[in-house]
């Protein structure tokens, strides 16, 4: 008799653990006003409760392309906090992250154009990435898994008039970046990307706070924490920006467990080994990658050392990272010139 | 009329230029879709196409052309991805029947994919051998259960047919031409490579082990009955790459890998090194990599025919020089070289030589700036069991 009460209620607690799974489990939508992410007018991007906004020390550059992305976590629902590892976030987070261009680039107020907006969705079988691509008239995404390449024009910060291809890249292609032992993972949400000052109606505030006010951290002390350097934060030690250039832009593939740890150069913020970090370090299969140049990085000699010649180029088969990078980055080139020019990798000035 | 034929022409050109984006995403499409167990079919038919296209975590699935020469992607004028097709985290892939041409980088990469099978594929640089064409033809890196079979590799600017960090791999009769390197085994264990047809490069056919790589030791490594002939195409790789190191006119080189039994291959008018059996150190590139190992040892050359032109060696290059400089051969180069720098640590390196036909060696002392160079191939007359031949486990889901 007892036995039964027993049996009753496994297969009670069974029936619940799957209803629940169902409620996490996620349905692909075909566009991406159908998720009620945003609230209004679907270009505003403003957010629905529950998504919120965040924002990275040093994002990764793509093709000078601005990005706001939100985060949408299970209902109660918290990230696991790491002080080095990407966040653990539950089954059913979705990250969202929109990429546009300003009409020009000085003045905000003139519009922008928003090109495609890429999902991240934790299910119960791990992340998965559904890219998705707006329209001319910036009323709807559609879901498109093959990517395209699309024409963009814009007026940059210098006021030059640029229109340049912008490849949007197919659902494989998220996996180019975000991958780690083979497993898709996300890449930005660690204590040292977000550990910054955000503004939210909440007013200004430490973002590792306000998502712990939000609920969606757990309560700890984040005084500890790691921060990674705003690349472009002038007053920010150089060692450290470029470190946390090459962390945010090359780190994810050029680590152990990333696809380009075949190259065994690495170049997350972790990396002490100078040979690793590519000082002196002779090139592996890199083709014509190299540009007749010996070595990654030659101190002093940014001229001469593969890594610059890689980012200085739009090149498909030469250029560094290998997707997203249709244009040159002209200031963070500057900044690792300056760096192996200064030779200020070894120490902190 | 002469406003109609503008309009015709400008119309012919937007139909080309949208069904080019059409076809990418038709195919692109292919690759997401296509189910465990499927097929892609790849029509007959020139595509041109301006992004990679990426097959990614799929199980026994088959991307088939209608033939070597007739289904053909070019990618001339590609904007983005260092590769025309690109396989990762993959089991049982076949790739068969097509072309693949003019890719910004590599041709076709794999990596990550255990049971990966080039069949009747060829990757070409339609301009010949270029410095500006991309590094690797077929590619697999971190793969398991290579078979390449029947594929043509042309125009490499690195090697046309390269296996990197690799288990159990099989090469057969295949061609390669007009690269830098032919075919390259590098940092990869058991593999056999036989019946292919080398010529026209720079080097035939290289096994290398590299530092600083994740798979550290290469090795058991069969080249045999393959007709490695006319290597003599100028080194047109990128500076920088170890393989820019080798000389003009190499038909086989060893460098740093141990166990490797070359047998029953026709070697012949390479005009620097028929074969070549050297240590790291002959690159003159710095070692940072505490664990690796730069010489080689467990060398078994046996079975081979010999012969070259009555010419001198290639001045080209580093090792151009020092042939000009300090071997002065002349022309009366040896067949079989081997650099002579010894490990101190393990001074017996077991370097066999024999039973070869036409065979002419030399030990060039590299280590005692070639003092003690030595034409005498006895200290190498010996004997060694043969490798095992190398069994590729299929793979069917």
């Amino acid at each position: 008799m007892r036995k039964a009460f027993v049996v009753v209620g496994v297969v009670l607690l069974a029936v619940a653990v799957s209803s629940w799974r169902n409620v996490q489990s996620f349905k692909r939508e075909d566009t991406l006003s159908a998720y009620g992410f945003f609230v209004g007018k679907l270009s505003d991007l403003k957010p629905a409760p529950g998504v919120y906004q965040y924002e990275l020390n040093t994002p990764l550059f793509s093709n000078y392309a601005e990005k706001l992305r939100f985060i949408k976590l299970p209902d109660g629902g918290r990230a696991g906090y790491s002080d080095t590892a990407v966040f653990e976030l539950p089954v059913g987070t979705v990250l969202i992250k929109n990429f546009y261009y300003a009409n020009d680039f000085r003045k905000p107020e003139k519009g922008r154009r928003i090109l495609e907006t890429r999902l991240l969705v934790h299910e119960n079988d791990g992340w998965q990435a559904y890219p998705y691509i707006w329209n001319d008239e910036q009323t709807e995404a559609q879901y498109d898994p093959a990517g395209e390449t699309a024409q963009v024009t814009y007026v940059n910060q210098a006021g030059k008039k640029i229109s340049t291809p912008y490849v949007i890249p197919n659902k494989n292609q998220c996996k180019g970046c975000h991958i780690r032992h083979s497993k898709m993972v996300p890449i930005g949400p660690s204590a040292r990307q977000l550990n910054r000052d955000i503004t939210s109606s909440a007013g200004t505030q430490n973002q590792l706070s306000y998502w712990q006010s939000l609920g969606l951290l757990d309560a700890r002390s984040f005084e500890t924490s790691p921060k990674l350097a705003q690349w472009d934060n002038t007053a920010a030690l150089l060692n450290d920006r470029a470190r946390a250039y090459l962390d945010a832009n090359c780190g994810h593939c050029h680590s152990k467990g990333g696809p380009a740890s075949t190259s065994g150069l690495f170049l997350d913020i972790f990396e002490s080994d100078m040979s690793r970090l590519g000082v002196n370090k002779a090139p592996v299969a890199a083709g014509r990658g190299t540009g007749d140049l010996k070595y990654d990085i030659i101190p002093g000699d940014p001229d001469h050392s593969i890594l610059v010649f890689r980012m200085k180029t739009n090149d498909p088969g030469i250029a560094m990272p290998e997707i997203g990078r249709e244009q040159i980055h002209k200031e963070g080139v500057a900044l690792i010139e300056e760096w192996i020019r200064k030779k200020t990798f070894a120490k902190n000035d | 009329m002469r406003s109609n034929i503008f309009t015709l022409i400008f119309c012919v050109l937007a139909i080309t230029a949208f069904s080019q984006k059409e076809i990418q995403k038709k195919f692109q499409t292919q690759f997401i879709d296509v189910s465990n167990g499927g097929t892609i079919e790849l029509p007959a038919g020139t595509f041109q196409l301006d992004a990679s296209l990426w097959l990614d975590e799929k199980k026994n699935v088959t991307i088939k052309g209608a033939g070597i020469d007739k289904t053909i992607l070019n990618f001339k004028g590609q904007l983005s991805g260092a590769e025309g097709i690109k396989i990762t985290n993959s089991s049982a892939i076949t790739l068969q029947d097509l072309a693949v041409q003019d890719t910004k980088g590599d041709a076709i990469k794999t990596q990550m994919v255990d049971g990966i099978t080039f069949k009747n594929v060829k990757a070409e640089w339609t301009n010949g051998g270029k410095k500006d064409n991309g590094a690797y033809g077929l590619y697999p890196v971190q793969c398991t259960n290579v078979l390449i079979d029947g594929c043509v590799a042309i125009g490499a600017s690195d090697a046309g047919i390269y296996v990197g960090q690799s288990k159990y791999i099989v090469v057969k009769n295949s061609k390669a031409y007009q690269n830098v390197a032919g075919i390259e085994i590098e940092n990869s264990l058991y593999a056999d490579v036989f019946d292919n047809e080398a010529f026209n490069n720079t080097g035939g056919i290289l096994v290398f082990d590299l530092p600083d790589l994740i798979q550290k030791e290469g090795g058991y490594v069969r080249v045999f009955k393959n007709n490695i002939h006319d290597n003599n195409h100028i080194n047109f790789a990128p500076k920088g790459n170890t393989v820019g190191k080798v000389p003009q006119g190499t038909g086989l080189m060893i460098l740093a890998t141990r166990n490797v039994e070359a047998f029953e291959n026709r070697i012949v008018n390479n005009i620097s090194a028929g074969t070549a059996i050297v240590s790291y150190y002959i690159t003159e590139n710095p070692i940072n990599d505490k664990s690796y190992k730069p010489f080689p040892s467990n060398i078994y050359i046996h079975n081979n025919y010999y012969d070259r032109p009555n010419v001198k060696a290639t001045s080209k290059g580093r090792l151009g020089k020092m042939y000009k400089f300090k071997l002065r051969f002349g022309k009366n180069v040896p067949h079989i070289i081997y650099d002579g720098i010894v490990d101190k640590e393990n001074p017996n390196r077991n370097i066999c030589i024999r039973n070869n036909t036409n065979a002419s060696f030399a030990n060039i002392d590299a280590e005692n700036g070639f003092k003690n160079k030595s034409r005498d191939m006895k200290p190498h007359d010996c004997e060694q069991s043969p490798l095992s031949p190398v069994t590729l486990s299929a793979r069917s889901n």
